[in-house]
């Protein structure tokens, strides 16, 4: 009975989930304030563990639970902490300043999934998996990722940006191929943590020397 | 005992610069730490000498059920790695401790310098020899989160903005390269089943007729765009200049020499792939194309510069955007010519680096305007950096020039659109460069002595061996390149 109903709903909870981490790909894009932010990345994590958890039932690939497992830790619990933390720590709770207007960004946004889409179509038709429509959203979820670290000033949004964007690669892994192998993915997350670890190092180094952690500070190197 | 060390020479070249990573981090900023950081370099060598006479006698090998391998290919980039890794570690040993007495570096930076060294020898090792293509994206990852806090290490502004730079413009591009990586995993496992071995090299090139070329297309522009990123192909250079110039020196040697190197190699090992799996000519048109942008951007940006560090920067974008337009010819002797320039640039830029640290301490400022007569002050620094960017700029007798020459040749031969090009560019860069330094070697001196000796041998061992090539290449080492060329195609 359970098995049957997981099959027949399975795929389509999983394009629920795709479509809901898109969803949360363009809310992190209009979201002004970092902790709201956070919150957006940390429910993004929380997704894309279902959705890993999910193709891990429907397929039995093992080792999918496993990493289903550790981007639950990983970005549900320690990456939030981590960055809650640094926030609190640097006092940076208030709004967040965008470079472009947000409606503009937005339209940006759109414009990069119909590219991601068209760019992942004859590749997803290849692919033989139950998810293979997820290649196009999570193409989508990297280039929106990317858009939102170059329209933050601040440090931390973009911080987020690039870890959302892992996200999105991820979810690629996990719709076309059924992840990559388990040493893979391991070396990937760890890489992920260590990074975040070395940019709240930074982040402080950047606070302390022009108290503020705004990286329009960081403009002075260029070619005159 | 010698045969038990000829067969784990590649675990000793990996193990090496791990344990000594952690053992520097033990021994922190003691007075011999500089010494340690050396020993381990030097054993790291010693493994890798082991690993080519290894090699040499037997053929390929693979370890560790195949996730690690060696063939001609990669064996004389490793061996290249690990002998300027030891070099520079040499040249860190006086050039960090008048860093530290000159208050630039704190105690608790000293400890992170040594042991990310360490580290970041071994991130670098470990794509080399790498079977495991996913693998290889960990440990490029890798070896920029050991650079960036060293870039960093000074805590000036310039070097924090260099370091997120360098951090965000490394990170995005090669989160391109996962995606990339993971479309080649895609492919493969259609082939050959999920799981590990459709990642490993060697089965891949096995099956690359096979692969989808639809797929395979797409991974390598991706995949271009995101090592590409690491190897400062133009446009996707820009933190390159500022890591360079505000890191210290020993890292913009290492930076220069392996890093580029070692980024371009996994290039390379793609675009092997992507050839055997489509018909019509690819990989070649995108990487002349990148390549040939390199070296015209970076020439024109040459003179413009006013930091010595900065300067050699630029000009690591034009000699890596030359070997990327020569694999991207492809062909026995555009390749054979690629290899050859790999190693006289990375011996050569290394040596320059070197000279330009001990210049830039004497003088108390890395602006060009205000070094002035290093002969006067300390011959041997003076004919070092002279002889060094005589060097660099391809004259005869050096390597650099014979290097230069098969590129220019074979370019004129097959794409005559694009000699011009690449003789204008090289014509600007010597203008630029020499205009330059001849300056801050003669003239009248404004330099001071520094509290510890300079360590000149590396610079001159280096440009020893750049002389040497460009006057014999030895017929085993002959060899070996064509029989890396050949692995190019």
């Amino acid at each position: 009975m359970g098995a049957a109903l997981l099959a027949k709903f399975g795929p389509q909870l999983i394009n629920l989930l795709a479509a809901v981490l898109l969803l949360l790909a363009f809310a992190m894009l209009t979201q002004r304030r970092i902790l709201s932010l956070i919150n957006l990345f940390a429910a993004q994590g929380l997704v894309l563990a279902m959705s890993t958890a999910l193709v891990a039932a429907l397929t039995g690939q093992a080792h999918l639970y496993l990493s289903a497992a550790v981007t639950f830790a990983l970005k549900v619990l320690l990456l939030p902490w981590i960055l809650h933390r640094l926030i609190r720590r640097l006092n940076v709770k208030w709004d967040v300043e965008t470079l472009i207007n947000i409606p503009t960004t937005m339209l940006v946004g759109i414009v990069l999934v119909i590219l991601a889409f068209n760019l992942a179509a004859p590749i997803a038709q290849l692919a033989g998996t139950v998810t293979r429509a997820g290649l196009g959203i999570a193409l989508a979820s990297v280039l929106l990722a990317f858009l939102m670290m170059i329209t933050r000033s601040k440090a931390v949004p973009q911080v987020i940006g690039f870890l959302a964007m892992e996200n999105g690669l991820f979810f690629a892994a996990t719709a076309t191929v059924y992840g990559m192998p388990m040493v893979v993915e391991l070396g990937v997350a760890l890489d992920v943590l260590v990074a975040a670890l070395i940019l709240g190092i930074f982040l402080f180094e950047i606070r302390e020397r022009f108290d503020s952690v705004d990286t329009r500070h960081l403009e002075r190197l260029q070619e005159r | 005992m010698a045969e038990f060390l000829l067969d784990h020479a590649l675990l000793l070249l990996l193990g090496s610069p791990l344990a000594g990573g952690a053992a520097l981090a033990l021994v922190g900023h003691r007075r011999f730490a500089p010494e340690v950081n050396a020993g381990f370099s030097a054993l790291t060598f010693a493994a890798a000498a082991l690993l080519v006479a290894r090699v040499i006698d037997g053929g390929p090998l693979a370890a560790l059920e195949a996730q690690l391998f060696v063939d001609s290919l990669n064996v004389f980039l490793v061996a290249l790695t690990a002998f300027v890794a030891m070099t520079t570690s040499l040249f860190s040993r006086p050039y960090m401790r008048i860093e530290r007495e000159h208050g630039r570096v704190s105690a608790a930076g000293m400890r992170l310098y040594h042991s990310m060294y360490q580290l970041f020898s071994f991130t670098m090792l470990l794509v080399l020899v790498t079977n495991n293509l996913g693998v290889m994206w960990v440990a490029m990852e890798a070896a920029t989160l050991t650079t960036v806090l060293l870039v960093a290490l000074y805590r000036t502004h310039a070097s924090l903005e260099a370091a997120w730079k360098y951090f965000i413009l490394c990170g995005v591009g090669i989160a391109q390269a996962l995606f990339g990586t993971i479309l080649v995993y895609f492919a493969a496992e259609k082939v050959i089943g999920p799981g590990v071995g459709a990642l490993l090299w060697t089965q891949l090139e096995a099956v690359k007729g096979e692969l989808a070329p639809s797929v395979m297309s797409i991974a390598f522009v991706f995949l271009l765009v995101g090592y590409g990123t690491k190897v400062g192909l133009v446009p996707l250079h820009n933190w390159l200049p500022d890591a360079h110039a505000e890191g210290p020196t020993p890292i913009s040697a290492v930076l220069s020499g392996l890093l580029l190197n070692v980024a371009l190699y996994a290039l390379i090992r793609f675009k092997v792939l992507v050839d055997g799996t489509l018909d019509e000519p690819f990989a070649g048109p995108l990487l002349m194309g990148f390549g040939l942008a390199s070296v015209a951007v970076a020439a024109f940006f040459l003179s413009r510069q006013r930091d010595i560090k900065r300067m050699f920067a630029y000009s690591s974008i034009e000699h890596m955007g030359l070997v990327t337009f020569a694999f991207g010819m492809g062909g026995p002797v555009a390749s054979f010519a690629g290899l050859l320039h790999m190693t006289v640039h990375s011996l050569t830029k290394s040596a320059i680096f070197f000279a330009v640290g001990h210049a830039a301490q004497k003088s108390g400022t890395q602006a060009m305007d205000r070094i002035r007569g290093l002969m006067q002050v300390s011959p041997t620094v003076g004919w070092g950096l002279m002889l060094g960017t005589v060097a660099i700029l391809g004259m005869p007798p050096f390597g650099v020039f014979a290097s230069e020459f098969l590129i220019l040749t074979t370019a004129m031969a097959e794409h005559a659109w694009a000699a011009p090009i690449l003789l204008v560019s090289l014509g600007v860069s010597f203008a630029a460069i020499f205009g330059k330094v001849q300056p801050m070697v003669f003239g009248d001196p404004s330099a001071a002595r520094l509290p510890h000796r300079p360590a000149l041998v590396p610079v001159f061992a280096h440009l020893a061996i750049v002389l040497s090539l460009g006057l014999y290449i030895p017929p085993y080492l002959a060899d070996w390149y064509r029989q890396a060329a050949r692995l190019i195609g």
